[in-house]
C-alpha cells in the first residue's frame, strides 16, 4: 500500500430498484490527479454508481473508503444504512457533486450558495468563505454575477456557479454527474473549458458524461458500463480508439 | 339515543337550517360568480369596472360586517324604497327582511366575489383553439358556450369551487349572530341552558365534518366525470 | 393640538352620531381589533413551524395528530371554537372562585386563544405545502454538500419554504382580520363591537356600519400592501430578470 491514502476507492457495489438489479458488483479506484469518465446508454447505471459514491441512493453492497477511511455499515429491515450519519457528513464534505440540473439554492445569490456549506458545514468565517468564494468566481469567469438569484442566469452561468459551490468545499474528489446535458448546446463549451481547466491543475474526478471529447481528450481512464457491469475499461485513448465490444462500437458510432 | 337533553331534534332542525341556507346562498353565490367573471372579460369597461368595485368591497370588509349592514339596514332601505312606492303608486307592500333572507343574500353576495374570480381564472385556462375549432365548424357563441366553454371551465373551476363551498359552509355560523336559529345558535342556547358547552358545540363541530366530508365525496365524483378525457387527475 | 380637536369637533358639531365621544369607541375598538389580530397571529406562527415540520414527517405518531388537529380547526367555523372555547372556560365548576378568573373572565383571552390555534392550524397547512414543494434537487445538493438533515431544514428547507408561503400567508392575515370581528359576539369591544354599540345607541345601521367598514377596508389594504412589498423583497430570486 502507498502511503498517502486513495482519494476514493470502491469495491464490488450492487444496487437494485425493486425486482431489477441495476448495478452488479462495481469498483473503482481513483489516484490523486485521476480524471474517470463513465459512459453508456441511459439506464445502463452510471448515474446510479455516481449517486452511491456519496450514499445519495445506498449501495445494497459493497464498500466505500473515502481517504482511507471505510464507511461502516449496519443493516437493518429496510436494508443496509450507514451505521453512522456523522462520518457520512464528514465524508459527503469530501466529495463534491455537480448536479445535472445544478440545483442552486434558488433563495440565495451565487455567491450565497457558493459560501453556505463551507460556513454552515466545514465552519470557515463568513470572512474567509467569502474571500475564497471571490477567486472561485473568478475562477469559473462569474464575478460579474455574484449577486444575481439562480432564476435571473442563464443554465451555463447556473453551472458553473454551481462547480464553483463545489469547488468551495476544497473537496478530494469531484463528481460530476452529467454536468452538461440540460445545457443548451452553445452553452456547453464554457462549463466544459471551466472542468478541463480543473483537470489540468490536478483534481480527482469522476465525470458521467455524453461529451466524447471531454471523456478522450481530458480523462485518464474511461469506463464504459451496460446493464450495470463494466464492459470496457482503460485508457481513452485505447478504449474509445478501438473499442473491443460490439456495444461500444455502436455506442460510439456516429448518429447521423 | 340522541335526544341530547331534549335539545336533539331541535338541534337537527338547526342542521336543517343551516344546509338550507348554504344550498341557496351557493346557488346565489353561482349566479353572481357567473355575472362577475363575464363582465371581468368583457369589453365593456364600465362593466370590468364595476365588477372590480364589488370584488374589491367584497374582499375588503369582514363578513360579519357585511351582514349586519344588510340586516340592520336593509329593513330601513327596503321600507323606504316601498314608502316612495306607495307614495308615487299607492301600491302598498311589505318586504320583510328576516334573518334567513338577510343570510342568503349576505353569503351570496360575498361568495359571490369570489366564485367571480374562480369562474375568470377557469375561463382563460380553457384551450383557444378548441373555441375557434368551434367557431369553425359553424357553431353560434350560445352552442360554443354550453357545449365546448362551459363543460371544460368546470374541469379547471371545481377545485376552486370545492374551496368556496367549504368557507361558505363554515361562514353559515355567523347568521346565529343576527339570530337566526342554525344549528350554532341552537347549540349555543343549549349550552347556556344546561352549561354543559362541550356536548353541544363539539355535536356541532361534529355535523360541520360531517357534512364537509359528505361534500368532499360528490366534490371528488364531481372532478372525476369532468376530467373524462384528461387521465388521472392528480 | 388643540386646535386641531377644535377643529375637529366643529366639523363634527352636524351630526349627533360621530362626536368625539362614539370615534373614541371606534378607536378602542381599533386598538382592540390589531392586538388581538397581531398577538394571534405570532403566536400562531411560532406554533405552525414545528407543527409543519411535524405534519411532513414520515412518522405516523407525529404526523396523524396534527393532521387531526388542523382538520378539525380547518373543518368547523371559527365561531364554534370561540363559543366552545368561551363557554368552556367559563362554566368549568369551581373557575368562578378561582385566581385564574380575573384573567379568563375577559373576553380577550378566550377570544385570543381560539384565534390563535385557529390561525396556527391554517398556517401548518400553509407551510406544510410550501416545505413539501422545495425542489428535491435543491434538498439533494444540501445532503451532497454534507449537510445534516436538521441544518438543511434550517438552512435549506425552512427559509425557501417561508417564502412560497408568502403569498398564502398574506391571505391568511386579511382572513384573520375579518375573522376577529366575531369577537365582538362574545362581547369582547372590537372594532364591529364599538359599532355594534353605536348601532344599538343611536339606531343608525348605515352610519354605523359603513363607517367601520371603511375602516376594514383602510386595514385589509395595508396589510395587502405591505405583503406585496415583502413578496417584492423576499421572492425577487425567483423571477428572471427580463
Amino acid at each position: 500500500m502507498a502511503d498517502t491514502p486513495l482519494p476514493l476507492e470502491v469495491n464490488n457495489i450492487t444496487k437494485r430498484f425493486g425486482d431489477t438489479e441495476v448495478l452488479k458488483g462495481l469498483s473503482l479506484k481513483a489516484h490523486k490527479g485521476d480524471v474517470i469518465t463513465l459512459i453508456g446508454a441511459s439506464g445502463s447505471g452510471k448515474s446510479t454508481f455516481l449517486r452511491c459514491m456519496n450514499l445519495l441512493e445506498q449501495p445494497d453492497d459493497g464498500e466505500l473508503i473515502v481517504h482511507g477511511e471505510p464507511v461502516r455499515f449496519k443493516s437493518t429491515a429496510r436494508g443496509r444504512e450507514p451505521a453512522d450519519w456523522k462520518q457520512v457528513v464528514r465524508m459527503r464534505a469530501k466529495l463534491s457533486m455537480v448536479f445535472q440540473g445544478f440545483n442552486l439554492w434558488a433563495h440565495m445569490t451565487v455567491l450565497e450558495n457558493i459560501i453556505e456549506a463551507p460556513i454552515h458545514v466545514l465552519g470557515k468565517s463568513r470572512k474567509e468563505a467569502t474571500e475564497h468564494a471571490g477567486a472561485l468566481l473568478e475562477r469559473v469567469g462569474l464575478s460579474h454575477r455574484a449577486d444575481a438569484y439562480p432564476a435571473q442566469i442563464s443554465g451555463g452561468q447556473q453551472q458553473r456557479g454551481a462547480i464553483a459551490r463545489a469547488l468551495a468545499m476544497d473537496p478530494e474528489v469531484m463528481l460530476f454527474d452529467e454536468p452538461t446535458s440540460a445545457l443548451d448546446p452553445e452553452l456547453v463549451g464554457d462549463v466544459l473549458k471551466v472542468m478541463h481547466g480543473l483537470a489540468d491543475e490536478g483534481r480527482t474526478m469522476v465525470v458521467v458524461t455524453h461529451e466524447m471529447g471531454f471523456a478522450r481528450d481530458v480523462s485518464s481512464q474511461v469506463m464504459y458500463l451496460h446493464e450495470g457491469q463494466v464492459e470496457e475499461a482503460g485508457d481513452p485513448a485505447e478504449v474509445l480508439k478501438n473499442p473491443q465490444s460490439a456495444r461500444l462500437k455502436q455506442f460510439l458510432a456516429p448518429k447521423y | 339515543m340522541l335526544d341530547l337533553q331534549g335539545y336533539g331534534p331541535r338541534l337537527l332542525e338547526g342542521a336543517g337550517v343551516t344546509l338550507a341556507l348554504a344550498v341557496l346562498s351557493l346557488i346565489l353565490a353561482l349566479v353572481l360568480g357567473l355575472v362577475t367573471a363575464s363582465a371581468k372579460m368583457s369589453h365593456s369597461t364600465v362593466a370590468h369596472r364595476l365588477a372590480t368595485l364589488y370584488t374589491t368591497l367584497i374582499r375588503g370588509v369582514p363578513d360579519l360586517v357585511l351582514m349586519m349592514l344588510l340586516f340592520f339596514g336593509g329593513q330601513i332601505g327596503v321600507n323606504a324604497l316601498t314608502d316612495s312606492l306607495y307614495d308615487a303608486t299607492g301600491i302598498d307592500i311589505f318586504i320583510n327582511i328576516n334573518e334567513f333572507v338577510a343570510g342568503v343574500v349576505t353569503i351570496g353576495l360575498i361568495f359571490g366575489a369570489y366564485m367571480g374570480e374562480t369562474f375568470r381564472g377557469a375561463f382563460m385556462a380553457v384551450d383557444n383553439g378548441q373555441i375557434e375549432a368551434g367557431k369553425a365548424y359553424g357553431m353560434t357563441p350560445r352552442l360554443v358556450f354550453w357545449r365546448i366553454r362551459f363543460p371544460q371551465m368546470m374541469r379547471h373551476a371545481l377545485p376552486g369551487l370545492s374551496n368556496n363551498w367549504m368557507v361558505l359552509l363554515k361562514t353559515t355560523a355567523l347568521v346565529s349572530v343576527i339570530g337566526l336559529a342554525d344549528m350554532v345558535r341552537i347549540a349555543a342556547e343549549a349550552s347556556k341552558a344546561t352549561r354543559e358547552p362541550f356536548t353541544f358545540m363539539l355535536v356541532v363541530a361534529a355535523l360541520y365534518l360531517m357534512i364537509a366530508s359528505v361534500s368532499e365525496w360528490i366534490f371528488a365524483r364531481l372532478q372525476k366525470r369532468y376530467s373524462i378525457g384528461y387521465g388521472e387527475d392528480d | 393640538m388643540q386646535a386641531l380637536l377644535d377643529w375637529l369637533d366643529g366639523l363634527l358639531a352636524d351630526n349627533s352620531i360621530f362626536t368625539l365621544q362614539t370615534l373614541s369607541y371606534y378607536g378602542d375598538g381599533l386598538v382592540t381589533t390589531v392586538q388581538l389580530v397581531f398577538l394571534s397571529l405570532i403566536i400562531g406562527l411560532v406554533m405552525a413551524v414545528p407543527l409543519a415540520i411535524g405534519r411532513s414527517s414520515r412518522r405516523g405518531v407525529i404526523k396523524w395528530p396534527i393532521f387531526l388537529y388542523t382538520y378539525v380547526f380547518r373543518g368547523t367555523p371559527l365561531l364554534v371554537q370561540l363559543y366552545l372555547i368561551y363557554y368552556g372556560v367559563v362554566f368549568v365548576e369551581g373557575i368562578q372562585e378561582s385566581w385564574l378568573w380575573p384573567i379568563v373572565k375577559e373576553p380577550f383571552v378566550p377570544a385570543l386563544v381560539a384565534f390563535t390555534l385557529n390561525t396556527a392550524a391554517y398556517t401548518t397547512e400553509i407551510f406544510r405545502g410550501a416545505i413539501k414543494a422545495t425542489p428535491k434537487g435543491e434538498i439533494e445538493a444540501a445532503r451532497a454538500y454534507g449537510m445534516s438533515p436538521m441544518l438543511a431544514l434550517r438552512r435549506i428547507v425552512i427559509p425557501s419554504a417561508f417564502r412560497r408561503a408568502l403569498p398564502a400567508y398574506g391571505n391568511e392575515v386579511i382572513f384573520m382580520l375579518h375573522a376577529s370581528a366575531i369577537a365582538s359576539v362574545v362581547t369582547l369591544m372590537d372594532l364591529t363591537g364599538a359599532a355594534r354599540f353605536i348601532y344599538a345607541r343611536f339606531y343608525a345601521p348605515f352610519d354605523a356600519f359603513l363607517f367601520v367598514a371603511a375602516i376594514y377596508l383602510c386595514l385589509t389594504f395595508t396589510v395587502l400592501y405591505f405583503f406585496r412589498f415583502l413578496e417584492k423583497r423576499l421572492m425577487a430570486h425567483l423571477k428572471p430578470l427580463n
